[in-house]
């Protein structure tokens, strides 16, 4: 259970004018729920999902999870209940560390990381099972070092890293963007097993219309920090990419006219 | 041939500082020169209780202590105070030229009268009294770094140690693991300059004397030998051939000391001549890319 409410953040930009990214988000996730984040750039999606990873405290606006009031907690305390993958498979884990470390970091996410030895025979043997359920012929490379994988290998490696202990909350910032297509395809193949197996409450951000109607259940459109549209059910089902574009072109008008009647955010 | 068993039982004792500066540079990616004076400090407090007839191997963990709380103090004025990495070690270094002044009472303690590690050694081991100097502290310094590499190389591969080796691999995502990042450069430089200055509390016992300028250019010596180290490594990557590899730097890098001293180099120009070989190896992969690009 996801819940955001009044979200706002503005940032300072270099020449001191102080820019808003997120304008009073609500928005409310059920446990297990799939939600895709669409928008134009600059359109608040990766602030939003920045403030509820805990990267800034919001200015206004509180971020429940799982009933936890989180709003001001620092992003690494928060970790023990998010799991993440970013946009640059490069930022995910560590190059010049071994795959099975690199797994056994990600599954402390948020635990008392204590002086026994990280890896033995159990926490091998578990990776590398895990790891073969991706198909991509990973799991015989426990002892490779990370740098040494492709883009594709290690953006599923870093989704098995994010969900290998549960998150309450999966969050997913356009995180096949980066990939050639073939593997962008095998890591969101990767994505919806994951997410379906262990009824993963995800949020996944995607400059694509395509993905966002195709995967999950509930699509949520952003423009100039706001939610302009939230579809799910049957107006999800017969919704198609054209649509999505039309609203997009229909959206500008209204929305300058919303954000310059606003007031303006509190410094 | 004594002349060689000296050099590498300076090296032996120079195995801890190594570690400690790969330690910093390498794995937190901190660039501290805490070291130049941590070393002394260990020096400094080690000699400080020789002389009141402390037992070494309390004066020596003491020692240890006190470095440790040297790179702690470091790491909290970068991490809570936000003064820069390069900064803060030159704050902490600078200061601790007063304190271990203080602590010693004044600028050089002579320990040659005093108790040392090869003390209890000697005790434990009759045999060893007929052994050279060298020989004994050398055979103890073995044993010291032998212990220590073991410890090292456990402790990274701790659930604490794959967190602390994260912190300067990818410190964008440590945080999204929930690895508290301030927290663990704060007790790495602690780590790190704990191992430096028992370089120099082993140092000060074998050559008989703290000096409170002995520990200028430390961070350059260290350097040269993990930089010697990573040369030795070539290929191989594991954690274990690292960690030994730094260790031979050590040891190659106080044997070329000695050779270079041996073919008649003035000692005065030694630490010019580390500094031009540190600047060296770092200077050169981005000058043999300049070339290359020239040359296309």
């Amino acid at each position: 259970m996801i819940a955001v409410r009044g979200l706002e953040k503005s940032f300072v930009q270099p020449g001191g004018e102080l820019v808003p990214a997120l304008c009073g988000v609500d928005l409310s996730m059920a446990a297990g729920e799939f939600l895709t984040v669409i928008g134009t750039n600059g359109s608040g999606k990766s602030t939003l999902l920045n403030a509820l990873a805990g990267g800034f405290p919001p200015d206004a606006g509180t971020i429940e999870i799982d009933g936890k009031d989180v709003t001001r907690s620092p992003e690494h305390r928060r970790a023990a209940l998010i799991g993440r993958v970013f946009q640059d498979p490069y930022k995910g884990s560590c190059p010049s560390m071994t795959v099975a470390e690199n797994l056994r970091m990600a599954e402390l996410r948020g635990t008392r990381r204590g002086l026994r030895l990280g890896l033995n025979a159990e926490t091998r043997t578990r990776y590398r099972d895990r790891l073969a359920r991706l198909r991509m012929r990973v799991e015989n490379r426990l002892d490779a070092l990370m740098g040494t994988l492709s883009g594709g290998q290690r953006q599923a490696i870093t989704l098995i890293m994010a969900t290998l202990r549960r998150p309450a909350l999966l969050l997913l910032d356009e995180h096949t963007a980066a990939l050639d297509p073939r593997a962008a395809e095998r890591v969101l193949l990767v994505t919806r097993e994951v997410v379906q197996e262990d009824g993963l409450t995800t949020m996944m951000v995607t400059h694509s219309m395509e993905e966002a109607l195709e995967l999950g259940e509930r699509t949520i459109m952003m423009h100039r920090g706001a939610v302009m549209a939230d579809l799910s059910g049957e107006e999800r089902r017969a919704t198609r990419v054209s649509d999505l574009l039309e609203r997009f072109a229909g959206l500008r008008h209204t929305i300058e006219y919303t954000i310059q009647h606003r007031a303006p955010p509190p410094a | 041939m004594g002349f060689w068993i000296a050099a590498l039982t300076q090296g032996f004792a120079f195995v801890a500082l190594a570690w400690g500066v790969y330690l910093s540079a390498r794995v937190l990616r901190f660039a501290d020169i805490t070291p130049d004076g941590s070393f002394t400090f260990g020096a400094a407090v080690a000699a400080a209780l020789l002389v009141q007839d402390t037992h070494p191997l309390i004066a020596t963990a003491v020692a240890v202590a006190a470095g440790m709380l040297a790179g702690y103090v470091t790491g909290v004025l970068h991490t809570r105070l936000g003064v820069s990495d390069l900064l803060s070690g030159i704050l902490v270094m600078t200061a601790l030229y007063s304190v271990n002044l203080h602590v010693m009472g004044r600028s050089n303690i002579s320990l040659l009268d005093t108790k040392t590690l090869a003390t209890p050694v000697l005790t434990l081991f009759p045999a060893t009294a007929s052994w050279p100097d060298d020989v004994t502290f050398g055979a103890i310094f073995l044993g010291v770094a032998l212990l220590l590499g073991s410890l090292l190389t456990w402790y990274l591969r701790t659930d604490f140690g794959i967190a602390l080796r994260s912190v300067g691999d990818n410190p964008a995502m440590i945080t999204a693991q929930g690895v508290d990042r301030r927290r663990m450069i704060e007790l790495g430089l602690a780590l790190a300059n704990g191992l430096v200055a028992l370089s120099g509390a082993l140092i000060a016992q074998y050559q008989g004397f703290a000096d409170v300028a002995m520990g200028v250019g430390t961070l350059v010596a260290g350097m040269a030998a993990v930089i010697l180290g990573e040369t030795l490594r070539a290929r191989g990557r594991s954690l274990l051939l690292t960690i030994l590899m730094v260790a031979a730097g050590a040891l190659v890098f106080r044997l070329l000391v000695a050779l270079a001293l041996r073919v008649g180099l003035n000692p005065i120009d030694l630490k010019l001549m580390t500094a031009v070989f540190v600047l060296g190896a770092l200077a050169l992969p981005r000058l043999r890319r300049r070339a290359a690009v020239t040359v296309r």
